[in-house]
């Protein structure tokens, strides 16, 4: 029998076009096209649009793509213009941040310049945006969970590309544009300052992170398998203990001993992925301003394994001990 | 919908199979290097090993021959570095370095026939006293370094006339004239092994006086400035160390503390000798011979080609998996006793002067 899923549904329910709730004067920020897609609608809801843009999306919109219209300029600029080369060494291409003589000054637009109005540009972006979930959630008649969670993420992004490397007087502490080139970053970033692992936000940032992938992955598996008894209705089922909720938190009681409730689950997730930033970004804005090494801190601190010599005779620095 | 499943399944099985193409076929041999749990400890592949095996076996020895009798500085005219040297074991030298340096050319790489062989008419033979000068330094004075076993003509070249892993100051690829380029970021490089690191970390490390350390060594900040550029150069410059010895970073490093002494193994503080040695060979020995050196042996900034870690070492740990040939051409082993202060001698001992911008002259001195 054909039975309707949560996700890759095999049934799709074909409904006339929905606008959505009336939200009075902000209706006219709202494109009128309203399209069906059936494969869509085996993903989730077939119905694509209205899109609410509003002149805060537009300029997001806008400074967005500028910056990365930037970014992709300045990787072809880097291999010459060559559609070829272009593609071929995407993953290797970057805009990089000025080189450290630079300091914290303006540096010429072809050294680096390029990437400072870039950050700008997608700064400008990525906050515009973060005020129109503000608004959005207003127009609704929603609470700014959404806009708060996402503020969590930007303040990580800030910190990385702009509070971090003010406070270190250099915009070669920032990140670069580019897929290798940043994860190169990260890499470079934690062997210059002796091992992000053992810095504290860090650690905590790694728990909720994959904290976070956990807490997902028991809610939806506890929602998908009591989805027979009406559990794809969670929000109902908040309030309204019914069959699914009872069922979902009797496995975790069983199983674990604890068990969140159907309203509290949601708050567990939200302060997981929250946190995971939160943390992040302060483990980050630590690392070098107040902390230069974070080995030496761990070992200073007790939190590193001292282990025994390697070898009989202990190794030295070289250039410590006056050798060649 | 059995087939389907069947369909699914036959594409699934695919794939993992291309997934697992690229790994090499177990059971690996690891071998402990450092405290448990630290994960230092080297992987080899048996396949793989085979093949590193055969790549670096090492020609028979020509015979050995009395050091005894008159000196090659004594009979032939115009010897330098090897003068000291019985006319037998000059000889033999001379052989043994024809069949590692230019076995398809044979003596006239550096003798021009019908000539005396006094005579210094090729570039070949002026930049190999050099060569030959500089090997005899790296076994006297970079046993820190090179160890028991040393180095010959043959570590490097493996009878190719310019030993294969060698490099030139980098210069950008081909980029927007307006732009400048930040000299990383580019694919398939193999000298940070195929990172977007830096590409050129040796001129920096390898030729420049600079210590790759960049890590601070203090716990809270203490005025130490190494940026992240410079970490980068430092990481591209490890990449090189890892790719050219065939290990990975465990085979020195304590991976948890990348900078700190203690947590690493004696093997780390060879490696770092080796960078001052390759310093030196790439100052005092390689670069002074750039002024006889044609274009066609020149990188594209006009420079010699010059010595890395991949130039003796050629994917092994230890060049040749450490096998001993300085015991069979014991004559590399030291540096000439100084003899008459010829020009030429004078200036390749006393390399911290490392002036022979009159080289094409001195050469030619006798």
């Amino acid at each position: 029998m054909r039975e309707y899923q949560n996700i890759f549904t095999q049934v799709q329910v074909s409904a006339p076009d929905y606008p959505g709730v009336p939200i009075g004067d902000a209706e006219r920020n709202r494109t009128k096209g309203i399209v069906h897609n059936h494969l869509l609608g085996k993903l989730g809801d077939a119905q694509l649009g209205p899109i609410y843009l509003g002149t805060l999306g537009v300029f997001s919109l806008v400074t967005g793509l500028l910056a990365f219209l930037i970014i992709g300029m300045n990787m072809l600029a880097s291999v010459n213009w060559d559609p070829v080369q272009f593609v071929r060494q995407l993953f290797w291409l970057s805009l990089d941040p000025p080189g450290p003589e630079y300091g914290l000054s303006i540096p010429p637009l072809n050294d680096g310049g390029w990437w400072l109005i870039v950050g700008a540009l997608l700064t400008t972006s990525i906050m515009l945006w973060w005020a129109r979930t503000f608004q959005i959630s207003r127009n609704l008649g929603m609470s700014n969970y959404l806009a708060w969670a996402f503020g969590a993420a930007i303040s990580l992004y800030l910190v990385l590309g702009f509070i971090r490397p003010i406070l270190m007087g250099s915009w070669n502490e920032a990140v670069p544009f580019g897929i290798f080139p940043h994860l190169d970053w990260t890499a470079a970033f934690s062997l210059r300052y002796g091992n992000l692992f053992y810095n504290p936000f860090h650690m905590l940032s790694i728990a909720f992170l994959y904290g976070s992938a956990v807490l997902f992955a028991m809610h939806g598996a506890t929602i998908l398998a009591t989805s027979r008894y009406g559990a794809d209705r969670e929000i109902d089922q908040i309030t309204d203990r019914g069959t699914a909720a009872e069922r979902g938190a009797l496995f975790w009681r069983w199983c674990m001993g604890f068990n969140a409730s159907m309203e509290s689950i949601h708050r567990w997730a939200w302060w997981f992925a929250v946190l995971t930033v939160i943390t992040g970004a302060i483990g980050i804005l630590l690392t070098g301003t107040v902390v230069e090494n974070w080995y030496l801190w761990g070992m200073k601190h007790g939190i590193v394994p001292p282990y025994p010599p390697l070898e009989a005779t202990p190794v030295l620095d070289p250039m410590m001990e006056g050798a060649q | 919908m059995k087939i389907i499943n069947m369909k699914w399944f036959a594409s699934a099985a695919v794939l993992g199979a291309a997934l697992l193409s690229g790994c090499d076929i177990p059971p690996q041999e690891t071998v402990q290097r450092g405290y448990r749990g630290t994960g230092m400890e080297a992987v080899y592949s048996p396949e793989v090993l085979a093949d590193i095996v055969a790549a670096n076996q090492v020609p028979e020895a020509i015979p050995a021959v009395s050091s005894d009798g008159p000196k090659a500085g004594d009979i032939y005219q115009n010897v330098e570095v090897l003068g000291h040297l019985s006319v037998g074991e000059f000889t033999r030298l001379m052989a043994a370095i024809t069949e590692w340096v230019s076995p398809e050319q044979g003596c006239n790489y550096c003798h021009v026939a019908g000539e005396g062989f006094e005579a210094d008419t090729l570039y070949t033979k002026k930049v190999s006293r050099v060569m030959i000068a500089m090997t005899q330094n790296a076994n006297e004075n970079w046993g820190a370094h090179v160890g028991g076993a040393g180095v010959t003509c043959y570590t490097c070249h493996r009878g190719n006339n310019v030993p294969e892993y060698v490099w030139t100051i980098g210069v950008p690829p081909r980029h927007a004239s307006g732009m400048v380029h930040q000299m990383q970021n580019v694919a398939h490089q193999e000298s940070n092994a195929y990172a977007s690191l830096p590409f050129d970390p040796f001129t920096r490390y390898l030729l420049e006086d600079n210590a790759a350390r960049v890590a601070g060594d203090t716990a809270l900040p203490t005025g130490h400035e190494s940026t992240i550029e410079s970490t980068e150069y430092v990481y591209s410059l490890m990449m090189h160390y890892s790719d050219a010895l065939g290990v990975n970073c465990t085979h020195c490093h304590n991976s948890r503390a990348f900078a700190a002494w203690d947590q690493s193994n004696s093997e780390r503080v060879k490696a770092w000798h080796g960078q001052q040695m390759v310093k030196e060979m790439n100052n005092a020995y390689i670069n002074p011979t750039n002024a006889w050196l044609p274009a066609y042996r020149q990188g594209p900034l006009g420079d010699a080609q010059k010595v890395n870690c991949a130039t003796c070492h050629q994917g092994a740990y230890q060049p040749l998996l450490g096998a001993n040939m300085l015991a069979d051409y014991p004559n590399l082993s030291r540096l000439a006793p100084a003899q008459e202060p010829a020009a030429a001698m004078e200036e390749t001992t006393e390399m911290e002067s490392a002036s022979l911008d009159n080289g094409s002259t001195s050469g030619e001195a006798h």
